[in-house]
């Protein structure tokens, strides 16, 4: 029994010190983000914010156009989640249960896709873009952005999962396969479709090489690029505590749909997901 | 039913990919129409210093992010594979940093990295190192500054793998070494790591392909610096397509990087072959 003991012993110190190196870079944002730039430059390095100052982050909003960036990150996010879900489990649900002429060399074609490094497309993208007018738009920053294979590999595996007969009983009520997805298919793989939802949001919430290449002006940049412009415009110097409010900011979102789908997106990583 | 995701897919991956090529063959600045050339960047390419500086850093930055993320997850992974108490708190908090925007990683870090103000290097002169690295402003230790965050955001990602992984084995095998009078170090050689060799497997590919395409903390960090350092295979590719306007020079940089993750994603599932076992 004292050999598991100190099993035990060992392991939660591994873990807690793993755990520790995790979170306190977060803590130490968290923190800086309330102090004066004054304290941050003090010397040794203080960790209680004194005095504690909420004014980094109305500073920060006034500075850049911050509530911007958080709503274009939103609405390009949220767009990407609707067309990916939307095209994907079509897609998906036509690979699983319909026949069509070549359909083993179109799956093929789409799991293809998954080994394409994104970078390798950027050049003729950008092009694209440009000669559909589409760049500093919505349009650049969400289109591109829907389509890949991952999302119709994973639909396919839940509905390939599930017993066919529900659905012939809704075709011998005749239902177009259309509808058979619609009313019976779709709403039996909702939790495949979170998974992915959760995926596809996060990611697209993080994304940074592609909206940068894509947006000029300030109006249409998201939060990652936006806050870059900002640190890059002051990699030299000093505005540390904004830095940090605007960070806090950014990272609250992803928390919370982690936390709300955290079974999901644990679901969705088992499945491969998550390509950064 | 397949309609929309089909053309999304050939306008948006598929014909870029065949663009890609075509443009590799042309010399183009994007304001005059493209030039003809034929293998000439590849040539070029071939025959510029800086290829094989940036393709040895990125190597190097690849097989030290690959060999900790493997590691230091699966040390975890198996310390919480037992009746842990508050496994969820400790999933949530390795998993924070892989949820985080890279930029926010970025930010901090940097700060932490900050070499006269940072928090790293006041508690390395603390412990007695009196000139502690100027990290992302000197040559050599920039890079190990890069993977340093990004093993911290790999972690919790391939822990939960790992740990997937672990709970697959059936407890027989660790029943029948604990009757052979197996130690738990012995369990662990001659059980859990061969059992695991297919999740260590994947994780490794998924690893390097992954690493071969850093960017973000690169143009977030270091800028490639100092004095090309960092500079790694997608943001070289990067500054001559959108800072020097090398649109033929880039798209061939691309492609060698296309060529490089197909040739390890096959070399890797030779390998599977070899030494993966299987129950």
């Amino acid at each position: 029994m004292g050999n598991v003991r100190i099993k035990l012993i060992i392991s939660y110190t591994i873990l807690v010190i793993g755990a520790l190196s995790m979170i306190l870079p977060f803590i130490w944002m968290l923190l800086t983000s309330f102090m004066s730039n004054s304290q941050i430059f003090s010397y040794p390095p203080e960790i209680v914010p004194e005095p504690f100052l909420w004014q980094n982050y109305p500073e920060i909003a006034n500075k850049i156009p911050l509530f911007r960036y958080f709503l274009n990150s939103m609405i390009v996010s949220i767009a990407t989640v609707i067309g990916q879900v939307a095209t994907c489990s079509m897609a998906a649900y036509a690979f699983a249960r319909l026949n069509f002429k070549h359909k083993n060399i179109l799956f093929f074609v789409f799991l293809g896709t998954m080994m394409i490094p994104p970078q390798v497309n950027i050049v003729p993208l950008f092009f694209l873009m440009r000669e559909l007018h589409w760049i500093d738009t919505y349009w650049a920053l969400i289109v591109p952005g829907i389509f890949g294979g991952f999302g119709i590999f994973l639909l396919r595996q839940w509905f390939l999962s599930f017993p066919k007969e529900l659905e012939d009983a809704a075709r011998i009520d005749g239902c177009n396969p259309f509808m058979t997805f619609w009313h019976i298919a779709l709403p039996l793989a909702m939790p495949a479709i979170v998974t992915l939802g959760i995926f596809s949001f996060i990611t697209s919430w993080n994304s940074f090489m592609w909206p940068l290449i894509v947006t000029n002006s300030d109006v249409m940049k998201t939060l990652p690029v936006g806050l870059a412009a900002f640190k890059g415009s002051f990699r030299e110097t000093t505005e540390w505590a904004q830095l940090m409010a605007a960070s806090v900011i950014s990272v609250i979102p992803v928390i919370i749909v982690f936390i709300l789908g955290q079974k999901y997106f644990i679901k969705g990583i088992m499945l491969g997901a998550l390509k950064e | 039913m397949i309609m929309p995701a089909l053309l999304g897919t050939a306008i948006f991956i598929l014909i870029p990919v065949a663009g890609s090529f075509f443009i590799s063959l042309t010399r183009w600045n994007l304001i005059s129409p493209p030039d003809f050339v034929g293998f000439e960047n590849y040539s070029k390419l071939l025959s510029d210093p800086l290829f094989y500086h940036v393709l040895i850093t990125t190597i190097i930055y690849a097989l030290a992010v690959v060999i900790f993320s493997i590691t230091i997850p699966l040390i975890l992974a198996v310390a919480l594979n037992q009746k842990i108490k508050g496994i969820v708190l400790f999933r949530t908090a390795y998993f924070l940093p892989v949820i985080t925007p890279m930029i926010v990683a970025a930010i901090v870090w940097s700060w932490i990295f900050d070499p006269n103000n940072g928090i790293l290097n006041f508690m390395l002169i603390k412990t007695g190192i009196s000139t502690p690295p100027l990290w992302l402003f000197d040559k050599f230790w920039a890079i190990i500054a890069i993977i340093i965050v990004s093993v911290w955001k790999n972690i919790g990602y391939n822990m939960i793998i790992f740990l997937a992984g672990l709970q697959g084995i059936p407890d027989s095998l660790y029943e029948a070494a604990d009757i052979d009078g197996a130690t738990s170090i012995n369990k662990l050689f001659h059980v859990t790591i061969p059992m695991l060799t297919p999740t260590i497997f994947f994780v490794c590919i998924m690893s390097t392909i992954s690493s071969f395409q850093v960017f973000d903390l690169i143009y977030l960090m270091t800028d490639g610096g100092p004095e090309n350092a960092t500079m790694v295979i997608v943001y070289w590719l990067f500054k001559n397509a959108f800072e020097f306007f090398k649109l033929g020079y880039a798209s061939s940089i691309a492609y060698v990087l296309f060529i490089i993750i197909l040739v390890l994603t096959l070399v890797q599932w030779k390998l599977r072959k070899k030494w993966v076992m299987y129950e």
